[in-house]
């Protein structure tokens, strides 16, 4: 198993599609908080998935100041049908080509499987890791870690400004 | 271990006796198939365990997937106000299949509550901010989807589901209340 990066580490940068014509990149973000969440593939079957419990914390995220990124080695078609079905309102990265690069960087890729890890990352405004974790396959991490995390950085400023800033592109 | 974060208080909706030594805490949601299927297990669990276990239940609505999650929730807040949250809270799992604005009307009318009250409470949210309050405590505690179960404040996780909850509750009671 590879090391999942870990806090201190600075957050490789990546550019990668979130629609069929549209790709972002994590250095778009700098100055903001990113809450980067790989997960194995789209489509898990529950109701409660990990995407879709977020979704729901969206706005929590928000008012931290963090704009949360999903991040699996689906195709952008496939990300864009599962957004559209669980009704997702924040962006899904594909990891498709190469497949699984962004993962590797982040130490959160499983080569047996050809899947990324179910690992989260807390990236801070200088684009460091702030903090990470990886749960076993099978678990939903929930997200008490996350918001635990964001808690512990330093308050920022405006960050209704930072909420305001974000762009819609799921 | 993940550790419900929110004690339960008075604020909660607690059903059973209130000295029970075991306290099982579910965050739920009405539209839930998962949670609508365990809700037969709880209701045995209470009754084996009538005098040991007390039931919290909290709001855990996914209201993007289940649109009528959270007017459910509010609904049964609303019958909670007037004192009859559990009448409402088991109607609306006994209905589940069938949710809607006009069901949860007519459920508030087979239980002598105000249906204009209702329409009221629910247009003007009312009770959103308490069903949020659950969630987000839910959140922070580690729900992770529904239903999530925690006895005396430890994050019931079981390969077995709902299906174990008996057992675990049984192996933290002292031989002598068997």
């Amino acid at each position: 198993m590879t090391q999942l990066l870990t806090k201190g580490a600075q957050a490789p940068d990546f550019t990668l599609h979130v629609t069929p014509d549209q790709t972002l990149s994590l250095n778009e973000f700098a100055g903001r908080r990113v809450v980067l969440a790989f997960y194995p593939a789209d489509w898990s079957p529950v109701c409660g998935d990990q995407m879709s419990l977020y979704n729901h914390i969206l706005p929590e995220f928000r008012r931290h100041g963090a704009e949360l990124l999903g991040i699996s080695v689906d195709g952008v078609w496939c990300h864009q049908a599962f957004a559209r079905d669980r009704k997702l309102h924040f962006a899904l990265l594909s990891d498709f080509e190469p497949k699984g690069a962004v993962a590797r960087s982040y130490g959160a890729y499983r080569e047996a499987e050809g899947v990324s890890e179910r690992a989260l990352f807390v990236i801070d405004e200088k684009g460091v890791v702030a903090w990470s974790y990886r749960s076993p396959i099978a678990v939903n991490p929930g997200a008490d870690g996350i918001l635990d995390a964001l808690e512990e950085l330093p308050a920022t400023e405006n960050k209704d400004d930072n909420a305001q800033g974000s762009r819609d592109v799921a | 271990m993940t550790t419900l974060r929110v004690p339960v208080t008075s604020h909660d909706h607690i059903r059973g006796s209130q000295d029970a030594p075991v306290t099982l805490v579910e965050y739920g949601d009405y539209e839930c198939p998962y949670c609508g299927a365990a809700q037969p297990v709880i209701d045995q669990i209470q009754e084996r365990f009538s005098r040991e276990v007390r039931l919290v239940f909290r709001h855990f609505p996914l209201a993007e997937v289940h649109p009528h999650a959270g007017p459910a929730a509010e609904t049964a807040e609303f019958a909670g106000a007037n004192g009859l949250f559990w009448s409402m809270h088991d109607a609306l799992f006994a209905n589940q299949r069938r949710l809607s604005l006009p069901l949860m009307i007519a459920l508030a009318s087979s239980l002598n509550l105000s249906t204009v009250a209702l329409r009221d409470a629910l247009a003007n949210g009312l009770y959103a901010g308490k069903v949020r309050a659950d969630f987000i405590g839910g959140v922070r505690s580690g729900v992770n989807g529904t239903p999530t179960f925690f006895i005396n404040g430890a994050r019931y996780d079981d390969p077995n589901g709902v299906f174990g909850l008996g057992e675990a509750i049984d192996r933290l009671l002292p031989a002598t209340t068997r």
